[in-house]
């Protein structure tokens, strides 16, 4: 598979604030590729610099082997749904659609049967008359898809397509967005800041923070893997501990908790000293004796298929715990003290 | 702009009505002595005969019709023939009035733009600098611009000096100069419009028509002009009306010449040269003819809307 977009080393500058510190992305095509990231990241900017409408200030982006850096954005074959939509206002939803078909000189005829076909697919056949503004956000956010997809772009960028719908329609928009994608087999570029989001439809996730691409990898290795502390803490939920590293020995560590347990879990490098070690809530299980770790219980909440448990461990550190709720199981008490069993290689020693 | 209208909610309830009526009453009454009642006035005059002394005699009359319209002759026994004299006065002005408008239109715009376009702090400061000029009385600005201009004045000493031109250009007394006194007069009524409509737009929107392909000129055309339309529309209306009625500038800068309607207009109302009936009718005149390039524009502009 051939990258359809390269970005090497990408620095941006708004005056002396930086907004991306030499950023390095290879995106394949006919990827599902998601830019995910909390607020203020730079997702948008780097967005918007592969679409044209701002300036790199170093490094360079390439699309399917070709620099792009000085093409006007009316001259890149990808094409945008913008975050708030940016539909025409004095243009019916079947002229917005076609818009870039008609800018791309595809006779009237065509272009209008196109169009049709695109609301169509969308679910808007019966609005293709209406202004946008008498459309609801949901059909809005769905017309600005189908202009965007119109005039079959090679890389379309979405940018937080969904952010502005409730909850049952976005459910619902996920599973058409990714659908769609391997229904046409167009590149996406899909920026979030829903990890929910990113993990249900990506082929593969960008996670970035504050101008750096913190880990590339698939969903799964993301949350199963993450190499930083950022990546672990932001991707699910996870228990962050101050551990010791005591000593190492073939791939596996000695780690000192700070209540002064310890237990054993592999490790890449032999540095000792202070570490972040995660364990996923999931991971754990509770057993009535024996166990890795020794714990008491603080509080449980009540979520349905799930219980959801605050314990502390025997010298201080919080734990959370998350386990199935069955019918058959006793639900554990607040002061119960219990034994927590880790899963065989969820306890993970983190980089920094 | 139909969808607005089904909006409104029914509220046909009647005790809303009774208490909102007499809450409108100053409104009824502003409209009423200030719009109303003269431009009523202004009909009956034109109906009445007129008296030597300025003024009118209550005797109803189409002489000031028939003057507009007819030549009888010097002693007024010929058989009647269309006059030219005055419809020759309309036609110069509505050309002027056109001229300045496109003129306006043309420089106003961009400024509408440049303004709307510039970090929000510093738009105020910009603004502020195209008023300037207004807070001096039209005439004396309309005379000063007599002065910028007249053959020895600075434009002129200034051309001569850096030798451009060897002879002062004669601007007073001509076509241009009334156009150049119009434009400066009415410029602010072009740009404040527009500025607003530009202000309110969405450059999302042209970033979108960029990212579907449209060039800077195109998007400018579909997407930019549509959406500004408005803005547009108000300034040329709020230049054209006036231009077309103006007297200072024909008056100061276009001299005899360069006769224009309001200029005929003003003369009628003035001492005893004066013919009141007349002045009315031509008023009456200018008014119905502005009214109904209004209806038409008005709807052109609905059919476009529903298209
Ligand atoms: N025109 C600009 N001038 C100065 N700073 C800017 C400009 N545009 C963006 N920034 C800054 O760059 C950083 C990244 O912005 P960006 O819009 O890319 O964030 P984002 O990841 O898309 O966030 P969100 O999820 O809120 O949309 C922010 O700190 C923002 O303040
Ligand atoms: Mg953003």
């Amino acid at each position: 598979m051939s990258d359809a977009i390269e970005i090497r080393r990408v620095v941006k500058r708004y005056g002396t604030f930086t907004a991306l510190h030499g950023v390095s992305l290879a995106i394949r095509d006919n990827e599902f590729f998601t830019l995910l990231g909390p607020s203020g990241c730079g997702k948008t900017t780097l967005l918007r610099m592969i679409a044209g409408f701002e300036d790199v200030t170093q490094g360079e982006i390439l699309l399917f082997g070709q620099n792009i850096a000085g093409l006007e954005p009316d001259r890149r074959p990808v094409n945008t749904v913008f975050q708030n939509y940016a539909l025409f206002p004095h243009m019916s939803v079947l002229d917005n659609v076609a818009f870039g078909l008609k800018m791309k000189g595809v006779a009237a005829d065509a272009r209008r049967a196109r169009a049709g076909r695109m609301l169509e697919m969308v679910h808007l056949s019966a609005f293709a008359d209406r202004l946008p503004s008498q459309l609801s956000g949901g059909q809005q956010q769905r017309v600005a898809l189908a202009r965007a997809l119109a005039p079959e772009p090679r890389v379309l960028l979405l940018d937080e397509p969904l952010s502005a719908l409730d909850l049952k329609l976005r459910q619902a928009m996920r599973v058409e967005l990714k659908q769609l994608q391997e229904d046409t087999g167009i590149t996406f570029i899909f920026v979030t800041h829903d990890q929910e989001e990113a993990l249900t439809m990506s082929d593969r996730i960008a996670v970035m923070s504050a101008g750096h691409v913190q880990q590339i990898g698939t969903a799964r290795e993301i949350y199963e893997a993450p190499v930083n502390r950022f990546v672990a803490d932001f991707i699910g939920e996870t228990n962050l501990l101050e551990v010791e590293v005591a000593s190492v020995a073939g791939g596996q560590a000695r780690v000192v908790l700070p209540g002064g347990q310890a237990l054993t879990c592999p490790s890449a490098s032999d540095t000792l000293g202070r570490h972040a070690l995660s364990i996923r809530p999931e991971r754990l299980s509770l057993v009535e004796a024996g166990g890795d770790l020794k714990a008491t219980v603080e509080r449980v909440v009540y979520l349905g298929t799930d219980l959801q448990l605050l314990t502390r461990l025997e010298g201080g550190a919080e734990m959370q715990v998350r386990v199935q709720n069955s019918a058959r199981a006793r639900v554990p008490q607040p002061g119960d003290r219990l034994g927590l069993r880790i899963e065989e290689g969820a306890a993970r020693l983190l980089a920094d | 702009m139909a969808g607005i209208a089904d909006q409104t909610p029914a509220t046909g309830d009647d005790s809303y009505r009774r208490i909102v009526a007499p809450l409108l009453l100053p409104t009824w009454a502003v409209i009423g002595i200030f719009l109303v009642l003269p431009v009523g006035l202004m009909a009956v005059y034109s109906f009445l005969t007129k008296e030597f002394r300025g003024g009118v005699d209550w005797q109803f009359s189409l002489a000031a019709y028939d003057q507009f319209f007819l030549n009888r002759g010097l002693f007024g026994d010929e058989p009647p023939v269309l006059e030219w004299t005055y419809i020759t006065i309309f036609w110069r002005s509505i050309w002027q009035a056109v001229v300045a408008t496109l003129l306006c239109l043309a420089i106003g715009f961009p400024t509408a733009w440049f303004i709307a376009t510039r970090p929000a702090h510093s738009r105020g400061v910009w603004l502020f600098l195209i008023t300037i000029p207004y807070w001096v009385n039209l005439l004396i600005r309309t005379v000063s611009l007599k002065f910028l201009i007249r053959d020895n004045g600075p434009l002129n000493e200034a051309l001569l000096g850096i030798g451009l031109i060897d002879g002062p250009l004669p601007l007073v007394n001509t076509n241009l100069a009334v156009q150049l006194g119009l434009f400066y007069s009415y410029l602010p009524f072009m740009v404040l419009p527009i500025y607003a409509a530009v202000e309110r737009y969405n450059f999302a929107l042209s970033e979108a028509a960029a990212d579907l392909y449209a060039s800077r000129w195109v998007t400018l055309r579909e997407i930019v002009l549509p959406i500004v339309k408005p803005g547009i529309v108000a300034g040329c209306l709020l230049v054209f009306i006036p231009s077309l009625g103006a007297f200072l500038a024909p008056d100061l800068l276009g001299g005899a010449k360069n006769f224009m309607i309001g200029s005929l207009i003003d003369e009628q109302f003035k001492g005893s040269l004066g013919n009141w009936p007349f002045g009315a009718a031509v008023s009456m005149i200018l008014m119905t003819l502005v009214m109904i390039a209004l209806l038409l524009y008005a709807r052109s502009a609905a059919k476009g809307g529903a298209a």
